[in-house]
């Protein structure tokens, strides 16, 4: 069989002792910076691209990769801890992760995002290797029309992990949306609302608002409840590993996040962040069992669903670049990069011209994920020793990395200013009541929706119906309004139930 | 009878509506476009209009809705608030400096000290040597992972030692 032959290859590669050794390297240096609040995958990876100029590409791309995984899930790591997500994809693990870590069982919402990130990461894999050349055709099949029903789904989807009101949710992603627009238009070239500013001509970073809003707004309000009820962390941690009832949880959940971040993570157009918020809306929809604590007060689900479905999407959005030569995201983008300073064009020729490379990568990340659990797993006691650390010298710890994080990211002075005045707003949101996350998926999603819908409409004459006409778009924008209905449902019936007792 | 019935969805509908307006507003400084051709300001306008829209509707809910307790906003926390984005601020001017004061660039160390005391005095206990002690150690921490380790291109002393 082929695919045996191939993964033969690859493994060949990969488990040659220099190899292994950069793999290595790649996943502890990746860990360790990306535990870091506010250094995240992208960064990461830009801040050591250098290092692996003098490398052979096939070392140079097993240790990004390496690294790029390692980031993954040092992210996880701090969205559990201190609720600070390195990235995109880890806004969802802090949903629940966080709450666990409140509640004194930090160690098994690490252990279950590690555990099911591995799962995920070897399905991704084979999934990779066996279908790499049919999934490419799936993609094709998406045109600008799809790709904006799409966003509209995972918005939507957005919308349900919102613990609060359903029109601030709205409102918030709107807003995103919105914010995710400032900066140079690449249409026109003009700079909105930048204010002539020339920092903000190039968009605000995702890291400022991710560290000012979730980072600075949450120390603020953690700051001004007294410390008695302040209460951020249980001191007693109850287990590092997961029990017996967890692992039984777990398991389905970790299963329907692999499957559904494997699929979505082929999509061009963050794959692995979508995958994540999907995953946590299918979990929050599947019924509690007995004795299980609700979402958004740290459901083991919440935490091990989303961590796979990102896993599986991180793996999975390798195909569009290795058969496409298209970077779905950030990461990618700095991949695709790395690629080119070795030499090599990305695209449906590497498979043929460097099989090698291409087979040798897959192996390669299968054994990175292997590397992750085995370094993560024994690290999980010395993690949960941070959270013993007093809050009055933690929280100048998490500022100060935040700022160090922010101003690293471009240089530049500016950025320490816009996340003060994203800490006053995200202060300011949970005044309010407003959750923070929705927005910050519409801030990344907000140019790509504009972009394809611009497309559609350009290819449609501006007619509208090409949303409802061509069917897969059709499809999805159906599955969004059927998700809003069940949302709806519910909480009508409660407000009515309301109304009645207030009468 | 209070006529806002949920202070925090009221004042929230109040920042949607007055954000989307102005996001609507200001695209109007740009070149709109018809559906087939869009200019920079037809997707701005577009969000900026449901943006408004939406903060009115929950300003409206707001007013005829019935909650238990109102969900009062409660006072700000303006200790931790001054104090953790006064000492943000006062990083940057010690990373950066500040050209148009005349201030130099007083480089990461001494920007760490003044971030840890600054930070520690929202909290309610500050205790003077337990604070300077964190800071050292969160100064050669950083020095080491961050330039040593990472190479990162910042001012690590202040300029006028340097120079």
């Amino acid at each position: 069989m082929d695919l045996i032959t191939n993964l033969g290859i690859g493994f060949g590669v990969a488990f040659t002792p220099v190899n292994l050794l950069y793999a290595l390297v790649g996943c502890i240096l990746g860990t360790l910076i990306g535990v870091l609040p506010g250094i995240g995958p992208v960064a990461t990876i830009a801040m050591l691209l250098p290092a692996t100029y003098a490398l052979p590409p096939v070392s140079a791309l097993i240790m990004l990769a390496g690294i790029y995984y390692g980031a993954q899930y040092g992210g996880s790591t701090t969205a559990i801890l201190v609720n600070l997500p390195g990235e995109a994809s880890s806004v969802v693990t802090t949903l629940d992760g966080y709450q666990m870590a409140r509640r004194g069982r930090a160690g098994p919402a690490l252990a279950a995002a590690g555990l099911g990130s591995f799962f995920a990461g070897s399905v991704g894999t084979l999934i990779l290797a066996a279908f790499a050349p049919p999934l490419t055709e799936l993609a094709f099949k998406f045109g600008p029309a799809e790709y904006f029903s799409l966003m509209v789904l995972g918005l939507i989807g957005a919308v349900v992990l919102a613990s609060g009101s359903l029109l601030k949710a709205i409102g918030m992603i709107v807003l995103g949306l919105l914010m995710g627009l400032i900066g140079t238009d690449v249409n026109s070239g003009v700079a909105r609302f930048s204010f002539d500013i020339p920092e903000l001509t190039d968009g605000i970073g995702f890291v400022t608002i991710a560290m000012g809003v979730f980072g600075y707004g949450e120390i603020i309000s953690n700051l001004a409840k007294s410390e008695a009820d302040r209460e951020v962390f249980t001191a007693k941690v109850t287990g590092l590993f997961p029990t017996g009832e967890d692992i039984r949880n777990m398991i389905p959940a970790v299963l329907r996040g692999t499957a559904l971040g494997s699929v979505l993570g082929v999509l061009p157009g963050g794959g692995a962040l979508l995958a994540a918020f999907a995953a946590y809306t299918i979990e929050k929809k599947t019924p509690l069992k007995e004795g299980e604590q609700p979402f958004g007060q740290g459901n083991i689900r919440g935490v091990a669903a989303p961590e796979s479905a990102n896993n599986a999407g991180a793996q999975t959005s390798f195909i569009p670049l290795l058969t496409l030569g298209i970077p779905p995201n950030a990461v990618m983008a700095l991949m695709v990069g790395a690629m080119t300073i070795h030499n090599i064009q990305p695209g449906p020729q590497v498979m043929t011209s460097n099989p090698e490379l291409f087979w040798g990568l897959i192996a390669s990340m299968w054994l990175g994920n292997l590397m992750l659990v085995i370094l993560n797993l024994p690290l999980i006691g010395m993690w949960i020793k941070l959270l013993s650390v007093p809050y009055r010298f933690l929280f100048p710890a998490i500022v100060l990395f935040c700022a160090i994080g922010v101003y690293s990211t471009n240089n530049n002075v500016f950025d320490i200013w816009m996340v003060a005045a994203f800490g006053v707003v995200g202060y300011l949101f949970l005044k309010l009541g407003c959750e923070p996350a929705p927005l910050l998926l519409g801030f990344i999603l907000g140019p790509m929706m504009e972009e394809n819908l611009r497309r559609a409409l350009l290819l449609s004459r501006g007619d509208w119906t090409v949303f409802a006409t061509r069917p897969l778009s059709a499809g999805l924008l159906a599955a969004a309004v059927l998700l809003l209905v069940i949302v709806l449902l519910p909480s009508v019936k409660s407000k009515r139930a309301e109304a009645f007792v207030e009468d | 009878m209070k006529l806002i019935k949920s202070q925090q969805d009221f004042f929230s509908g109040l920042m949607f509506t007055v954000v989307g307006a102005a996001f609507a507003y200001g695209a109007t400084q740009y070149s709109i476009g018809t559906g087939a051709r869009m200019g920079p300001g037809y997707f701005p306008m577009l969000l900026g209009i449901i943006l408004a829209i939406l903060g009115a509707f929950i300003i409206f809910y707001s007013l005829v809705e019935h909650t238990e307790d109102g969900e009062p906003i409660g006072s700000l926390a303006w200790k931790p608030l001054i104090f953790v984005i006064g000492a943000n601020l006062l990083f940057g001017i010690c990373l950066g400096g500040l050209p148009s004061l005349g201030i130099p660039s007083m480089g990461l160390v001494v920007g760490i000290y003044a971030l840890v005391i600054v930070a520690s005095l929202a909290g309610e206990t500050f205790k003077l040597s337990h604070v300077l002690l964190l800071a050292t150690i969160l100064a050669v921490g950083s020095y080491l992972a961050f330039i040593v380790l990472l190479k990162l291109q910042m001012p690590v002393w202040p300029t006028f030692l340097t120079q």
